[in-house]
């Protein structure tokens, strides 16, 4: 039997070695499939890791892609840290992207780029709206946000895809589902660069994270509101004790995560997409659980995790693009690694004790 | 008896070392425990008592050193090792499954097979052996904390032991209680089971042990024959200096005027493993001490959560503080009125233990710094704001620090609980009320706190002291009551109530408090 001994303190050994054994476990697992499934396992490797790295516009295309990742994390960094387990910030995503964009869709001729912030604070409306159906259960019922908050991701999926295939398809789309485009003060510009023009996809909506990793860290460790926070998470009787009022922790906690998650997919929308469709999230509220761990449920950290699972994703994404591996292929790849980055955070923490079962 | 020449020493340790970090818990530690014999274990809080018995009992592992049995050198990798080797333990906070029978608990912890029927004819059969009664098939969460800890004996005694470990068996029972475990531990001694006890209080060992072993900092100091030794010898070597005793100067300011009073308050219990206040009536003087006695878990819990004002009050007026009614005031509006509270738990109730002293200054000090027209310094109100609180409560309370502003865990248990007085009591309260303020601190910080409540009644203040130590209730209460399934006994004055009635009131044997008043 395998058991866990929390160490007296985290080990600097395992600081050190813990990710260069990720790492190195992770090509060695990586070589072996690859070559196994007869992929040039080093062009593969050169594809996921380094590729994203080889152009200008490539590396910044990691931050739009990490943009989203970083917001929604944030937001359940804050949720993690008072332990609420909002499970569900995909679903908050689509929802707050939905709200946004059908009021985007009312305004067909709406030019100014001050809609946008209108849009932002709409997009924030939603997903806080859908997290706070969780909370409410949560705290009146003592329902499991985990449960509640997974299961309205569905709700949200099938009820986005009911919209862009009923009431807000557009007539023109030859049946496709897909809402009217974006009105011209909706969109989010690629930012251009004097005499290089655009980079990548690069877009203003990624200033957003200039803003939002400053404002969340004083958030969570210089204000009242963020000690409560961390109060709640590590002892609640002593939260209790001090006269913090949980319920009233857990539903903002669930609230700003839902908002932030709505935010992150109308930014991603309205720089990317330019209207809705059936899909607009790929998985961005699932993967941001693992970069707000990652990442340490501290908002620098968030903001690494967000670049260095974004690389690995862009880099799956060119090794699909120019090697022709499947989806599937670079998506075990993408679980091997982060199996090893969490063991090897693990071990910092834990040593391992083997025993026989008796 | 034995035809071969038996070793008489059962257990023996030589030179037992085990660290933590920089910590030195145990440092060379000699001891030898006799066949049949009761050895106690006598050491201040952080001596390493608890640390030499787990590595007895195989939690965890010696840095250095030997422990034979029956002079076979053996290791001990871990409990169930232990248990092969005829050592069972008996914790002081049980490991039994509230919502399971004794039985099932029990066939839990059971390494053989056996079968349910015939599990239960023996746990039967051993209870009656030694007058430890149970009902097999009850539930954990129906019985009572000394009817749980004789489940743990009976666990223990399934596995046929030579050696039973018992840590601070007796600090949740009735006098009564303990008597019974007395008896029963002399017994099983007389059998031939070796007994380690593990005590801090004095009065015990001189009463139970043959052999005393006194440790301090990690260091066996001495081995005494506990029959040729008194009590305040031990209280010496354990501290290593000359005890102060307690300037008593009790009822000298007791006043007629009112504090605090409970009237007819009633709470249900908020989940199915708590207890309901019951009709709960209480009055507390300015310049008296008003102790609480009674068994752990028949109400202390609720009673101090429903007077800090962490749960809600069914009726305003079931609170009064002189005359205004406070049943609807917060913790933090009853902290400005000036009611403190200081919970059991230091760790994860009254502070949080992996954040530093002035963090958790600032835990209940937070609504002390807005200020009225500073809107960004209100906005960033954190615990920087209490760097200079928490500097003050550690000089003012003599806290010792291993560096400056460290994290709560860092400190001993003694030290922590200074720290959460002072706190407290640098809001300089009308009323305080404490929970069992000298749980698990050694004899020094003990007195230091005990003195601490008796300068504060001295002063005027209105002291509530609810505790299980008998003895420190009767050497600190002008009034005495005693708790029991969640309803109060009648308050009488310290000198009409004697320790076996609040004995027996502890066990609910008085019912009500009119027979109380009549003797």
């Amino acid at each position: 039997m395998i058991t866990f001994i929390p160490r007296d303190k985290i080990s600097e050994n395992w600081t050190i070695i813990g990710p260069i054994l990720s790492i190195f476990l992770t090509v060695f697992f990586g070589l072996l499939i690859f070559t196994f499934l007869g992929y040039n396992p080093l062009e593969t490797l050169y594809q996921i890791f380094l590729s994203p790295f080889s152009r200008i516009d490539r590396i910044s295309d990691i931050f739009v892609k990490a943009c989203p990742l970083i917001i929604v994390g944030i937001g359940l960094m804050l949720c993690f840290r008072a332990n609420v387990w909002n499970i569900g910030a995909e679903g908050q995503f689509i929802m707050g992207t939905l709200l946004a964009g059908s009021f985007a869709l009312l305004f067909p001729s709406v030019e100014t780029k001050f809609f946008i912030f209108i849009m932002i604070v709409i997009g924030f409306i939603g997903g806080a709206l859908w997290a706070f159906i969780p909370a409410i259960l949560k705290t009146k019922l003592n329902v499991n946000e985990i449960l509640v908050s997974l299961m309205l991701v569905y709700v949200a999926m099938l009820f986005i895809d009911f919209i862009v295939r009923g009431p807000l398809r557009d007539p023109m789309s030859f049946g496709f589902p897909l809402s009217k485009p974006y009105p011209e003060g909706a969109i989010i510009n690629k930012i251009p660069f004097p005499s290089i023009g655009y980079l990548g996809q690069l877009h203003y909506g990624v200033l957003f994270i200039i803003l939002l990793i400053p404002i969340s860290w004083l958030f969570v460790n210089k204000t009242l509101s963020g000690f409560k926070i961390n109060v709640l998470g590590a002892a609640p009787k002593a939260a209790k004790f001090a006269g913090f009022k949980q319920n009233t922790i857990t539903i903002t906690v669930l609230l700003i995560s839902g908002g932030l998650a709505g935010v992150a997919g109308v930014i991603e929308v309205s720089a990317n997409i330019g209207q809705l469709q059936p899909e607009v999230s790929f998985g961005y509220g699932f993967t941001a659980i693992i970069v707000a761990f990652l990442g340490r449920l501290n908002p620098v950290g968030i903001l690494f995790a967000g670049i260095i699972i974004a690389t690995v994703k862009l880099g799956a994404d060119n090794a699909q693009m120019s090697m022709g591996i499947p989806k599937v292929v670079t998506g075990l790849f993408e679980g091997i690694l982060l199996f090893f980055l969490l063991t090897g955070e693990t071990l910092q923490k834990y040593k391992i004790k083997w025993s026989k079962v008796t | 008896m034995a035809i071969k020449k038996e070793p008489k020493i059962l257990l023996k340790a030589s030179k037992i070392n085990k660290s933590f970090g920089n910590f030195v818990a145990n440092k060379d530690i000699d001891i030898s425990i006799a066949k049949g014999e009761i050895h106690a274990l006598l050491g201040e809080n952080g001596a390493g008592k608890s640390t030499l018995v787990k590595i007895f009992y195989g939690v965890l592992k010696p840095d250095k050193g030997t422990i034979a049995i029956n002079d076979n050198e053996v290791s001990i990798p871990s409990p169930n090792s232990a248990r092969k080797n005829g050592i069972g333990m008996v914790f002081q906070h049980f490991s039994l499954f509230p919502a399971l029978t004794v039985a099932e608990n029990i066939l839990i912890a059971l390494d053989k097979k056996i079968k349910f029927k015939d599990l239960i004819s023996e746990i039967s059969k051993l209870s009656k052996e030694w007058e430890l009664f149970v009902d097999p098939l009850k539930r954990v969460s129906e019985l009572s904390v000394g009817e749980q800890q004789r489940v743990e004996i009976i666990r223990c005694l399934m596995q046929n032991p030579k050696l039973l470990i018992m840590d601070e068996p007796t600090s949740v029972l009735t006098p009564q209680e303990i008597a019974n475990l007395f008896k029963v531990l002399k017994r099983l001694a007389s059998s031939g089971c070796s007994i380690l006890y593990i005590s801090h209080k004095l009065e015990e060992i001189i009463e139970l042990a043959d052999q005393v072993t006194i440790l301090k900092s990690g260091k066996s100091i001495a081995t005494i024959d506990a029959k040729k030794t008194n009590t305040k010898f031990l209280a010496e070597t354990m501290v290593g200096k000359e005890i102060t005793d307690l300037k008593k100067t009790k009822s000298m300011n007791v006043t007629k005027d009112i504090a605090l009073e409970l009237k007819g308050l009633n709470k249900a219990k908020e989940t199915d493993f708590g207890i309901s206040l019951k009709n709960v009536n209480l009055k507390v003087n300015y310049g008296e001490i008003l102790g609480v006695a009674g068994i752990a878990g028949n109400g202390q819990v609720e009673l101090m959560e429903i007077l800090s004002g962490e749960t809600q009050c069914e009726k305003e007026n079931h609170i009064l503080l002189e005359t205004q009614p406070i049943g609807f005031k917060n913790i933090t509006e009853r902290r400005l009125l000036g009611i403190e509270t200081i919970p059991e738990e230091r760790t994860l109730h009254a502070t949080v233990p992996n954040f530093t002293i002035a963090e958790n200054t600032f835990l209940t000090y937070f609504f002390k710094y807005p200020k009225a027209n500073n809107i960004i310094s209100n906005l960033l109100n954190n615990p920087q704001n209490s760097k200079i609180e928490s500097e003050n409560i550690i000089k003012d309370n003599d806290v010792r620090c291993p560096e400056a502003n460290p994290l709560a865990n860092q400190l001993s248990g003694g030290n922590l609980q200074k720290f959460i007085l002072g706190r407290s009591l640098a809001n300089n309260p009308k009323v305080a009320i404490f929970s069992q303020p000298t749980w698990g601190v050694d004899i020094g910080a003990a007195t230091s706190i005990r003195q601490k409540l008796l300068n504060l009644s001295n002063s005027g203040k209105a002291v509530i002291l609810i505790s299980q130590d008998l003895e420190e209730i009767f050497e600190l209460s002008d009034k005495i009551c005693v708790i029991n399934d969640g309803a109060l006994s009648k308050i009488l004055p310290v000198a009409q109530i004697t320790a076996e009635d609040v004995g027996l009131l502890m066990g609910g044997k008085l019912e009500t408090s009119n027979e109380m008043e009549t003797t």
